[in-house]
């Protein structure tokens, strides 16, 4: 996917300012942390708490030995008869996949929902190849018909109205307009079905990789996902390289993690196994299988201790849901596949520092992000950690804090040195403040960077007196009773 | 007993009124305060910008300002917070300021957990007569774990407290943020106000001097008939007999 995080001002500007958008962001984020706070509330003292320590831990432990659980996915995958491919950036990625298909001669594809292969801009590959790639998770079909990319990462279209979905539906399917929810999805099923019947290859994501047993779990509410990886001649998975967990043991812990912080269910609709292609005693399923691990930067996290955490990710949208800034800007704001809390982190780590300056920023570091997340992230320390390396100026990496911003900074440094050198930046203050106070507000504020609190609110002035002042002359000698 | 008020940069130069507030009550529960002049600021606004050497050598300076203190009450869950869980993170990889550190965040205390739990004087204030809403501060929900105490404290004052809905969520301040932001942050803060004034009470009260400044930023220039207060001041207003 194309990055576009340098835009976030406008798009995020824009966002704000759409009426449609900030219903449907209330509408849906609002449901889902009711839904998952409801899901929660199940969990007697603090058992949900121990699940996700549980959950961390694990993660913290397959990520500290990755190198030892990716060899053993390859060799479980090979055992079972299935092909393992390590792809080290997105471009690669794409390619292994295209080879795939073109070895299977597939001249159509239907993928179930992998954010992966957005990183890859796996549609726009496949077609330039000749190939018709068709989404079959719902949402992610009506983002592709529409050309649009992923607003949320478990709930891709919904930003997009019932109207229109279906102004969409008449424009590709020549359907018959409606507002009916069950009739959308019956026009989407009955073209799908046939996409599902006649296709080359499938090509799904994984929500976990067993490194075990080689299986590939996937978890889906429309059952799409287990016919991508069980009708087509073909199966490719594609998988980010930290979505490894060690054992089938472990499964049952995320499963009870991931749904509820999802969506706030106790269990998906489906939850499919798929360990290899159909052995000989199989009535069906793919005669090939393939697994695709794709670094893309991940190994750069991994290698950063600062940061590594960051890879224990489930994908499971509940920071997003629960922050307020996602809440009011939506995911497309973030220009790139990942959006919320979790990808103001990654995005930079993953797309380079430099083109998305905005996002470690972009957050008031309220915290809600990282008492929900079921695996711990500590996601406001990672965006400080973000905004250290900027400031500081990584040597890695360019510095994007403006001069401006340091030498406030640098300002604000001395006038905070002692309680002399604070009295003397304050008496100034209160000099240079009385042209724009007008009964005991200033309304603008002409001081760069801090002009932007002045659109619609009140800058309070500074007091005639210091607090220390008033203890001095007052407080100082009043006994207490 | 005896407390020293760290009054936070915030009050020190814009609402001093919340500083005398703080004290009154403090004196009022029979708490001997002091306030040691050197302290300026807990150096917050630079950690939070990602200005790490700044911020040690803001909290260096609070090491020493507070060195002898008993108890140190700060009327800020955002400056608690930094006192008494991020200095530990900065002074991380230094046994002697850790240790320090370690020191001044078991004495540090936000005003509202140290008069419930420290001073066990919930009931100081009385006769508050009004209405009013708690917005948790996000350091003091989230960093402290604070949210029954103001709400107690508020109560046994003589409030009626009336919750509003999504208390518990982000005004959109995040000091830098704000001013970054605005249109991000104003969108938050839109929604807070429409949940205070959804509730109908006089007054919303909070423990931030950050989410102070924001709230009553727009409700000034908005021109909306509910105050919004520090906690202290509904307190030190109930103790002066004074409603919302
Ligand atoms: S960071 Fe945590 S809460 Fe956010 S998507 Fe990942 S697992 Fe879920």
């Amino acid at each position: 996917m194309s990055v576009r995080t340098a835009q976030f001002r406008s798009a995020s500007a824009q966002a704000v300012a759409d009426p449609k958008l900030q219903t449907a962001l209330e509408r849906v984020m609002g449901h889902f942390t009711e839904a998952r706070a409801h899901a929660i509330e199940e969990f007697p003292g603090d058992s949900w708490e121990q699940l996700r320590e549980r959950a961390s831990a694990i993660k913290a432990h397959t990520l500290e030995h990755l190198d030892y659980y990716l060899e053993l996915v390859d060799k479980s995958v090979t055992r079972n008869g299935g092909h393992v491919h390590f792809a080290a950036d997105a471009e690669e990625a794409a390619r292994i996949v295209l080879d795939i298909a073109k070895q299977a001669e597939a001249k159509q594809v239907i993928k179930s929902k992998s954010m992966v292969s957005e990183e890859m801009e796996l549609n726009r590959r496949f077609e330039e190849a000749g190939v018709e790639p068709v989404e079959t998770d719902l949402g992610e079909y009506i983002i592709q018909l529409a050309g649009e990319t992923p607003f949320h990462i478990i709930a891709p279209a919904m930003h997009k109205s019932r109207q229109e979905v279906s102004a969409l539906f008449q424009q590709w399917l020549k359907s018959a307009p409606t507002n009916e929810i069950k009739q959308l999805c019956a026009i989407a099923r009955d073209a799908l079905r046939e996409k599902f019947r006649t296709a080359d290859m499938g090509v799904s994501g994984a929500n976990f990789v067993v490194a075990e047993t080689g299986t590939v779990v996937l978890v889906t509410n429309e059952g799409n996902g287990r016919m991508t990886t069980s009708l087509p001649r073909v199966h490719v998975a594609i998988s980010g390289i930290e979505k490894v967990i060690p054992a089938i043991e472990d499964v049952s812990l995320f499963l009870r993690l991931l749904p509820r912080s999802a969506t706030g269910q106790r269990i998906t609709s489906y939850n499919s196994f798929v360990s290899g292609p159909r052995a000989q005693s199989d009535e069906d399923g793919p005669e090939e299988f393939h697994l695709v691990l794709v670094d893309n930067g991940r190994l750069n996290l991994l290698r950063d201790p600062e940061f590594r955490e960051a890879l224990k990710c489930i994908r499971c949208g509940a920071c997003l849901n629960t922050c307020p800034v996602y809440r009011k800007i939506g995911g497309h704001a973030y220009g790139w596949v990942y959006s919320g809390p979790i990808g103001a982190v990654i995005t930079p780590m993953l797309t380079g520092v430099k083109g998305a300056k905005d996002l470690p920023y972009a957050s008031t570091l309220c915290g809600a992000c990282r008492d929900v997340c079921p695996v711990k992230i500590d996601l406001p320390r990672l965006l400080l950690r973000l905004r250290q390396r900027e400031a500081e100026g990584d040597p890695a990496r360019e510095r994007s804090s403006t001069w401006l911003e340091r030498m406030l900074m640098g300002r604000w440094s001395n006038a905070v040195k002692t309680r002399e050198a604070m009295e003397r930046s304050a008496r100034l203050g209160r000099f240079l403040q009385r042209p724009m106070e007008r009964s005991g507000r200033i309304r603008r504020l002409p001081v760069p960077v801090l002009s932007g609190w002045s659109r619609g609110r009140d800058f309070p002035p500074l007091a005639r007196k210091s607090f220390a002042q008033v203890w001095r002359e007052r407080l100082a000698q009043e006994p207490s009773e | 007993m005896r407390a020293a008020l760290c009054a936070t940069c915030l009050v020190d130069q814009f609402f001093p009124e919340v500083g005398e507030a703080v004290v009154a009550v403090l004196r009022r529960a029979g708490v001997e305060v002091s306030f040691p002049e050197e302290q300026t600021c807990c150096g917050q606004v630079a950690f939070n910008g990602g200005y790490e050497r700044e911020a040690r050598e803001a909290a260096l300076r609070f090491l020493d300002v507070f060195d002898g203190s008993e108890h140190v009450v700060v009327p800020s869950g955002s400056c608690a917070s930094m006192m008494k869980v991020f200095y530990l993170e900065l002074f991380e990889d230094d046994p002697a300021l850790l240790e320090r550190a370690r020191s001044l965040s078991e004495r540090t205390h936000e005003f509202t957990e140290f008069m419930v739990n420290v001073v066990g004087d919930t009931a100081a204030a009385k006769g508050f007569e009004g209405k009013v809403t708690y917005h948790d501060a996000c350091h003091s929900l989230r960093e402290l774990r604070i949210s029954a105490e103001p709400r107690a404290l508020l109560e046994q004052a003589g409030a009626e407290v009336v919750e509003m809905q999504d208390s518990d969520r982000c005004c959109g301040f995040g000091g830098l943020f704000s001013v970054k932001y605005p249109h991000i942050s104003t969108a938050i803060l839109e929604e807070k106000l429409a949940n205070i004034e959804a509730t109908g009470a006089d007054a919303v009260a909070t423990t931030d001097c950050g989410c102070l400044m924001h709230i009553r930023g727009a409700m000034s220039r908005k021109g909306m008939q509910q105050r919004a207060l520090h906690v202290a001041e509904a307190l030190a207003a109930a103790n002066a007999g004074e409603g919302a």
